[in-house]
């Protein structure tokens, strides 16, 4: 029965975890007036499941999610395919040079970002692509981020080259071998690195600032700031944006869950 | 049998990243160092030596500050957010029933936008209605801007780096944990070791490089925190949380000072240069790789 007091604790740390989404639903169901109510109120007396539709209309949600859909699908599907060909590369080649150039690839990953920000303003703008979605998506097809290669090498190391080898002497290419052969037994790697993907960039918030200008080309993160700068005082409606915001990451990582945590663990992040 | 196929095709499958990397990476980088030695608006490029370095180290006060505002972040969230990380590992790692709902239960805030998160923290801060304050209350405390007296401003930006401490760091800590092999905790207890030098001397020396990982990675997440303060602060009050991040910002897309906001990123790269260095130097006193003799 040692484990009582630990499985209370736990229970205790999930409450105060949780409390902030709470607190957030309860307030974006409450009306103007008893968000100010005090003491607060858990469970509103009447649930204004309205604000959602004010939240949503007052400014163009549609059009920002569709967007934030456009440019998040696209980066994760770049970022998984030229991030398992880059480490298809490393992982199961032996060329000059390599080594070197997978600790470049390792390095980055310490390299603060603010470093190379204006210069890539500077080449989008020469290119004209300033509120475009160019800057935003066409970086994630080169490699797809230091981090989503590293995890998907440890993972095809994982894997034996026998396979490779046998689908070879059948005739493969080393394109097929990788699209039929890798790919399909990188389920839980391969959903790791979208969630991890589609999560960044659903979530990127200093891209698009820099980027776009025109509202109506606006992602979710810089419409809800908008939101704040328009209704800010209008905290229930506040929540309700937010959550819109919150909602899709949550479901997702429900939806691949199961592989998520297997693919962190399966790739020797564990300390190997 | 050969272990490895013909290298030009493997070349071939890196240039992707490579690209990339002389792209996006290694040209902006040079581009930025020789920008940094300039004063550029957009428009007009003018050649002025070091002085955007002169000026940042010995005529910006504002520099100052904001290194301060993040160093004393990164020195309260970094060892914080380590230590709550590990311990929720540690906890998660006892087989105790419903690990996987716990788990996934801590891990639900990394999952939350940093811009909503923002907002979201923001309302629970709020001095008069917030959810804190109105806690604390029942105590008999608050009362506290949270927000708008600096006394505070950090300290609430460091609580709530610390609602994140169930996310990726948390599950690397945990599969780290489940890669130990149950066989060092039984020759140490065969030799009557109490849970307290098991954990010291087996699960710690065995972990240390997952936690110099996360230490390297969390130092450096916390030099370029930005959102946040961008949305919640916008740097203030009276600048304690104007983030190094913030600051290079301003200086590039608010100011146009763009050759002293490259300037201010190579000032940011070289501090993180020198402290990950610091790292990896002092980690062959404490991180244990297996396999490897140490006494």
């Amino acid at each position: 029965m040692k484990k009582a007091p630990l499985l209370v604790f736990l229970i205790l740390l999930s409450v105060v975890a949780l409390v902030p989404f709470i607190w957030t639903v309860s307030t974006a169901l409450k009306d103007d007036q008893e968000v100010f109510a005090f003491p607060p109120r858990w469970i509103p007396e009447t649930i204004q499941w309205g604000n959602f539709q004010k939240a949503w209309t007052a400014l163009p949600f549609t059009q920002w999610v569709l967007n934030t859909l456009v440019i998040t699908i696209a980066c994760t599907i770049g970022q998984m395919l030229t991030g398992s060909l880059v480490a298809y590369g490393f992982s199961r080649f032996k060329f000059k040079g390599r080594d070197t150039l997978f600790g470049i690839v390792i390095a980055t990953m310490m390299l603060p970002g603010q470093v190379t920000m204006i210069p890539v303003f500077m080449i989008w703008r020469e290119l004209r692509a300033i509120d475009t979605y160019w800057p935003l998506i066409l970086p994630a097809f080169f490699g797809g981020g230091a981090f989503n290669i590293f995890l998907i090498r440890q993972f095809f190391l994982s894997i034996p080259n026998e396979l490779d080898e046998a689908a070879m002497i059948d005739g493969a290419s080393y394109l097929r071998v990788w699209w039929q052969i890798l790919l399909p037994l990188s389920a839980p790697v391969l959903a790791t690195v979208g969630v991890l993907s589609f999560i960044g960039h659903w979530d990127d918030f200093n891209g698009p600032l820099i980027y776009l200008n025109s509202p109506e080309k606006y992602t979710v993160s810089i419409g809800l700031r908008m939101f704040q700068d328009s209704y800010g005082n209008e905290t229930n409606l506040l929540m309700a944006a937010s959550l819109i915001h919150i909602l899709p990451t949550i479901v997702l990582f429900f939806f691949a869950q199961r592989y998520f945590m297997r693919g962190i663990q399966l790739s020797g992040l564990g300390g190997r | 049998m050969k272990k490895h196929h013909p290298g030009r095709w493997g070349f071939v499958f890196i240039l992707p990243w490579l690209i990339g990397f002389l792209l996006f990476t290694a040209g902006p980088m040079i581009a930025s160092l020789v920008l940094s030695f300039t004063r550029y608006d957009l428009n007009t490029i003018h050649f002025i030596g070091t002085k955007n370095y002169e000026r940042i180290l010995f005529d910006e006060p504002l520099f100052w500050k904001s290194l301060q505002v993040t160093v004393t972040y990164a020195f309260f969230s970094v060892p914080l957010g380590i230590a709550g990380s590990l311990g929720l590992a540690l906890m998660l790692n006892q087989k105790v029933a419903g690990e996987r709902l716990f788990r996934t239960l801590f891990y639900l805030p990394s999952l939350v936008p940093s811009v909503a998160s923002a907002l979201l923290w923001s309302w629970i801060f709020n001095a008069d209605n917030g959810l804190l304050n109105y806690t604390l209350g029942l105590f008999g405390w608050g009362g506290v801007e949270w927000l708008a007296d600096e006394k505070y401003t950090l300290g609430a930006f460091v609580v709530m780096s610390l609602w994140g401490i169930g996310g990726g760091r948390m599950i690397i800590f945990l599969a780290g944990l489940q890669g130990i092999s149950e066989s060092y905790y039984e020759a140490a207890r065969l030799d009557g070791a109490s849970a307290w030098r098991q954990f010291r001397n087996v699960t710690l020396p065995l972990l240390s490089p997952v936690m110099f990982f996360n230490l390297i990675l969390g130092v450096i997440g916390a030099f370029q925190v930005f959102t946040q303060a961008y949305i919640m602060t916008a740097g203030g009050p009276n600048n304690a949380t104007l983030f190094y991040a913030l600051s290079i910002f301003r200086n590039a897309f608010e100011y146009f000072k763009l050759g002293k906001a490259s300037a201010l990123a190579w000032v940011l790269f070289l501090i993180l240069l020198a402290i990950t260095g610091i790292q990896f130097w002092a980690s062959r006193r404490w991180v244990h790789y297996e396999g490897e003799a140490k006494s």
